[in-house]
């Protein structure tokens, strides 16, 4: 076993040659922060007493859901054969909704260890991973971790790895990051199989952006790794995609706090600070230069990060709303892909419509701002973007059911999406069923092994934004992994539903749905605001409606008696307080036309029963 | 009298009053409200400030409230004299409970009778005492009659037993008419109480209590709608599923049945729930109370009202006695009204009343609400032609709406 360098080599002189630099490939829950930690204690960047558990996932929202948003890189060093090397871990984020910010991580680095839990076996999100690392040409070091366990298949699961990156089942590493079983080997492993970066040390400097996160004391903290060329303190630096110019205030490594350094070379990885205020001026996946001597070329693979999902949030308390205002402005700061434009709803008053990458985007973003900014939000039903062609053939791309054209329409496409499962076989039937119901054709079905299943569809994203995840979830008793990408577009026949209370059409209920399916959502909808909505002093009818034919009625029937009938002995005071709570109860409703709706009936209507069952058993 | 008391400001010990209550005093009559929190048995669904135990020890109970009662009268007449109102005769006063008739018909007759000394009464007062039909003897009501008592109301609840052992009222229907034949024949106004929508009551049982207590012929006639409080064994009981909860609807029903059979027999509504034979037997009492003029309630818990001043008795017999023995008052809070609240309770009040609001005591908020609530059928169009705010029928079962609507 190699012991911890005793020469740590230096940042801004090191030599390409010892440099590693690598990322981790894993699925929510097998243990990628807790090996992290292990490495970083392994190699005594981080004392047992420093230890704080899943020391790289800093957002509590991340601790809490046990899941990273956001990447880092820590410099670590390690000795092999009497030489020190420099290894630079760069975590990676482990969701779908971030494929992206993955993929520029990958790119930053020559190897990844593919991390997989030894009771579980390789989940969708990991294969779909994998399958990136793999096309960037990374040398992969398959690892098993939580070999502890007493559920653990280390040899089962080994198989099946095999199977799918080549090599024997006994190249499977085996290591456990709770008892740090495993963790000194698999560190010689990277250093012996990771390639040492290339790249020209003469040429102009050349950085790509791998993560960009804001801090409130330092401004954007810029994550890069140096292809060629060197970056230097107090230089002039460019962003190539802008050409934006700013001074390099500060440059350094994590090591696991930043230090600055003289600058970081070829292959080395670290960070910058500029003084720049907001992520969007230091993007994911841009090439950062030297301002006076710019390289002619950007490194390949920059994407404007585009959203793919929108929800109106929208103040519970409408006075509320500056703050969600100014609240959107701050997490903006840190999350390039949050887009938000004010939308105006009759029912709900003023808030925003949001564009998100995906779902758990949308909900962390509202979890953020609900818990960070101690705001009360409604969120509509989640949408997709539809292009819609008039007959007229004026054409017009519609994000929320309001802008959905009135009248005769030529065509209406609709994103579509290819999602891989991964499940034990005995849910296939479930999971055809539930794809079907989602309108999925399927693409393809393949045994990863006897007892386990790849299952290929391309379906509508629209079908999966809602509560298609929970219900995959549901179905398979939560062993199912689900993994997406965009797959272009189809034309669909696609209504908007509107729900009318006493004839007033509610924007907040108004959906975009396939026409097979109008029916069922507006009977559904309009059962649910039965429920809902208290008896008001005259019957309130609810329709749904698709243009002006009525698909689906309800009524809540008036109020017949609403009067205290007795005065108790003269105790004025506590009917005139009962009248004034019940005053006090009308104002926190929204009015509509002339009917009170509760708060609680639009929150309860505008979530699925699959989400809110899920939450009460939470 | 509730359990739950509201919130209020501190009462000052001395009780003094605070000057605003002086202003259009003379405008204003003055009733007496006695509260007896005594009972031989607490039914399921009362709610009242009022106790089955008959002696707390520390000389509290029963049988010594006529001395704390006085002794509030005494305080109540320090109290009005120094804080500067005028001496104002009784316009009436109302005996209730508990069980007014369980404390002896002797100690009645002292309270009233000091009370007379003290205040003196308007030229035709009304005094009325509650009085339970099973416990009540003849003999007590010419003792009381002849002490000054003008009225007598019998807590009737229904005429069905299987309703009444529902509520767990103890007397016997057959003892209604009786008692109510004693007082017409000693010269008392009677009243009659029902209450209406009892778990599993039908309508039809509805019906019957109603036409029973239109044939006792009295001048005056209650009929509540049973209100489930929480904390009470009824509200207990309905929990756990031994009785079905109120049905607001049927509720409804019962009320525009009770309406309709009222009218037809010649009663006529003057409040939300109450009907009178004639103008003249309308409670003065219980009009007191809507028309917002000033009363002093005696007893633990009891409340009282000065002129946009509220206040409450501490509920409990045992520190409602000790208070008074230190001369100090037995209030436990109170409230100072501000405009706001005043103008809402004036609308709250007024509305429930045949009489009616005047459209000019409205703010114009309020105003402009009022043709709608005409066009949705909930106030009397040709009342409010002559600027009146009076609830049709259907106005009447939704009449807290139709205030939130005037206030809002």
């Amino acid at each position: 076993m190699a012991p911890q360098a005793s020469q740590a080599p230096r940042p801004a002189t090191t030599d390409p040659a010892i440099l590693r630099n690598f990322c981790i490939i894993a699925h929510i829950d097998h243990g990628k922060s807790t090996l992290a930690d292990r490495m970083l204690q392994a190699t005594g960047v981080l004392t047992p007493r420093e230890m704080k558990a899943q020391y790289l996932d800093r957002m509590d929202i991340e601790r809490e859901r046990g899941i990273t948003i956001k990447s880092q890189a820590v410099r670590m060093p390690w000795e092999v054969d009497g030489t020190s090397y420099a290894l630079n871990m760069i975590d990676t984020p482990g969701h779908v909704d971030f494929t992206y910010e993955v993929s520029r991580s990958l790119d930053a680095c020559e190897g990844a260890l593919l991390l997989v839990d030894a009771a579980q076996g390789i989940e969708a999100q990991t294969l779909a991973n994998l399958y990136l690392a793999m096309e960037s040409d990374l040398v992969i070091i398959p690892v098993l971790n939580k070999i502890d366990l007493p559920a653990a298949q280390p040899d089962k699961y080994a198989e099946e790895i095999a199977n799918l990156i080549g090599g024997e089942p006994e190249d499977v590493l085996r290591v456990s990051g709770k008892t740090g079983e495993g963790v000194e080997e698999l560190l010689d492993r990277i250093v012996r199989e990771i390639p040492a970066p290339e790249g020209d040390a003469d040429a102009p400097a050349r950085a790509m952006i791998f993560d960009s996160v804001y801090d409130s004391y330092r401004g954007v903290v810029t994550y890069v790794r140096v292809v060629d060329g060197k970056l230097n303190p107090r230089q002039r630096i460019a962003m190539m995609s802008t050409g934006a110019e700013h001074e390099l205030l500060e440059i350094g490594v994590i090591s696991p706090e930043p230090k600055a350094t003289d600058g970081l070379g070829v292959g080395e990885v670290g960070y910058l600070i500029t003084g720049v205020k907001d992520v969007r001026q230091s993007r994911v996946g841009d090439t950062v230069t030297d301002g006076k001597k710019p390289a002619d070329e950007p490194l390949g693979g920059y994407e404007d990060p585009k959203p793919m999902v929108f929800s109106g949030l929208f103040p519970i308390d409408g006075s509320d709303y500056p703050v969600l205002r100014d609240a959107l402005d701050k997490l903006k700061l840190n999350d390039a892909a949050l887009m938000y434009e004010p939308e105006t709803s009759g029912a709900l008053g003023f808030g925003f419509r949001c564009g998100f990458l995906g779902l758990l985007h949308l909900e962390i973003v509202r979890e953020r701002l609900e818990r960070e900014f101690n705001l009360d939000l409604i969120s509509t039903a989640p949408n997709v973007i539809y292009d819609v062609v008039a007959e007229d053939g004026s054409s017009m791309r519609v994000t929320s059911p309001s802008e959905f054209p009135e009248g005769k329409l030529e065509t209406i496409a609709e994103p579509m999406v290819a999602i891989t499962i991964i499940a034990p076989s005995e849910f296939v039937g479930a999971i055809m069923e539930l794809c079907q119901s989602r309108r999925g054709q399927i693409g393809g079905m393949d045994y990863l092994s006897q007892e386990r299943v790849e299952l290929r569809y391309r379906l509508p994203l629209a079908e999966i934004v809602f509560d298609f995840f929970d219900q995959l979830k549901s179905k398979t008793r939560g062993y199912a992994s689900l993994d997406w990408k965009l797959d272009g577009q189809q034309e669909s026949d696609l209504v908007k539903v509107d729900i009318l209370l006493q004839g007033a059409r509610v924007d907040a209920f108004s959906a975009i749905t396939h026409r097979d399916k109008a029916y069922a959502y507006g009977t559904s909808m309009a059962s649910k605001l039965k429920e809902l909505i208290p008896r008001q002093q005259f019957e309130v009818p609810i329709q749904a409606a698709i243009g002006s034919r009525i698909i689906a009625r309800e009524n809540i029937r008036a109020i017949r008696k609403d009067v205290l009938s007795k005065c108790y002995g003269g105790d004025i005071s506590r009917k005139r307080k009962l009248l004034e709570k019940q005053k006090e109860g009308k104002k926190r409703m929204k009015t509509i036309g002339r009917v009170d709706v509760p708060q609680e009936a639009f929150v309860a209507a505008l979530s699925s029963s699959e989400e809110t069952k899920d939450k009460a058993k939470k | 009298m509730s359990p739950a008391q509201p919130t209020g400001d501190p009462a000052p010990r001395d009780g003094r009053l605070p000057a605003s209550v002086l202003e259009g005093a003379d405008g204003r009559s003055l009733s007496l409200y006695v509260h007896v929190p005594y009972c031989s048995v607490r039914c399921g669904y009362c709610d009242f400030n009022t106790y089955a135990k008959e002696d707390f020890g520390d000389d509290v109970g029963r049988l010594t409230y006529v001395r704390d009662a006085l002794a509030e009268l005494r305080f109540a007449e320090k109290v009005l004299k120094e804080s500067g109102l005028p001496a104002r005769p009784l316009h009436s006063a109302f005996f209730g409970g508990g069980t007014p008739t369980r404390i002896p018909t002797d100690d009645l007759v002292r309270i009233l009778g000091t009370a007379i000394e003290i205040f003196g009464l308007e030229p035709g007062a009304e005094v009325t005492t509650e009085a339970n039909p099973d416990s009540v003897e003849r003999e007590d009501l010419v003792a009381l009659k002849e002490a000054g008592f003008t009225r007598v109301s019998f807590g009737m609840q229904s005429a069905v037993p299987r309703v009444l052992e529902v509520l767990e009222r103890t007397h016997e229907p057959a003892n209604v008419p009786k008692v109510v034949g004693w007082a017409r024949e000693i010269g008392l106004e009677v009243s009659v109480d029902l209450i209406s929508g009892a778990p599993g009551e039908t309508l039809d049982e509805w019906q019957t209590s109603v036409e029973a207590a239109i044939s006792y012929r009295p001048d005056h006639i209650s009929a509540y709608s049973l209100i489930v409080e929480p904390g009470t064994k009824l509200a207990a009981q309905i929990a756990r599923g031994v009785h079905t909860p109120v049905d607001d609807d049927q509720q409804a029903d019962m009320y525009l049945l009770a309406s309709r059979l009222f009218e037809e027999a010649g009663y006529g509504w003057y409040e939300v729930s109450n009907w009178a034979a004639s103008v003249e037997k309308r409670s003065a009492h219980n009009l007191a109370y809507w028309h917002n003029q000033d009363w002093w309630g005696i007893g633990p818990g009891a409340h009282s009202h000065v002129n946009g001043t509220r206040w409450w008795n501490v509920k409990h017999p045992v520190p409602y006695a000790q208070r008074l023995r230190d001369r100090s008052s037995p209030a436990a809070a109170r409230e100072i009204l501000d405009e706001d609240t005043r103008y809402m309770e004036d609308v709250m009040l007024a509305a429930r009343i045949r009489d009616g609001l005047p459209l000019n005591r409205l703010r114009a908020e309020g105003r402009d609400r009022t043709p709608w609530l005409a066009q949705q059928g909930l106030i009397d169009p040709q009342a409010l032609n002559d600027d009146v705010v009076r609830l049709t029928l259907e106005g009447r079962l939704l009449g807290d709406a139709v205030v939130r609507e005037l206030t809002a």
